[in-house]
């Protein structure tokens, strides 16, 4: 699956041109982006969390020459898949994503 | 940034009102959801990709009671940063 079938998807299930539909998913992902960007976690109910790790520098080795090399502190993105997908993942039956926000 | 929050922003960006924009958000999350679970990757280009790792079972220790357990063979849903996203988390 690519971004193509997500937006077709979009324009199917609601009334939007497929141009629409294409805006509409490129401006949820940015706005991800961009909270990511500024060290902001992105918490989906019933699907995962997207967090920012701080890692520190350390020393690592380039496995073929056996080479030591510093590797520099850095910040990485880390995906924690909910239960509810993890269990999906596994073919139980996990809720359906459309709880209603609160 | 919760989805709430995430539905408010991009609202804000579209001219659709809250509850559709909700709909639509569910929509994609779903959507992921379902192509992972029939074992589809999902490759979004300038975000990353989603797919399933394969966990073999292994043997695990009850850290109580220093007990063997046996863990079964598992699926874990995987989330790789794309280049775009990863630099830009790293700026």
């Amino acid at each position: 699956m690519i971004k193509a079938d997500l937006v077709d998807t979009v324009y199917q299930k609601v009334g939007l041109s497929r141009n629409e539909a294409a805006h509409i998913v490129e401006v949820i992902f940015s706005v991800m982006k961009e909270a990511l960007r500024n060290g902001e976690d992105v918490q989906v109910v019933g699907f995962g969390n997207f967090k920012i790790r701080q890692k520190r520098t350390r020393v690592g080795r380039n496995p073929k020459t056996g080479e030591e090399i510093m590797i520099t502190s850095r910040k990485v993105l880390t995906f924690k898949p909910s239960r509810n997908l993890r269990d999906i993942a596994n073919g139980k039956v996990g809720r359906p994503h459309e709880a209603p926000l609160a | 940034m919760t989805k709430a929050e995430l539905v408010e922003q991009v609202a804000q960006n579209i001219n659709l009102t809250k509850k559709q924009t909700e709909t639509i958000i569910n929509t994609l999350f779903k959507s992921i959801t379902e192509a992972l679970r029939d074992g589809d990757k999902v490759e979004l280009r300038g975000f990353g990709s989603f797919r399933i790792r394969q966990r073999d079972p292994r043997e695990g220790r009850n850290p109580k009671t220093g007990e063997t357990v046996q863990i079964p063979a598992k699926k874990v849903p995987f989330f790789k940063a794309g280049k775009e996203l990863r630099e830009m988390v790293d700026s």
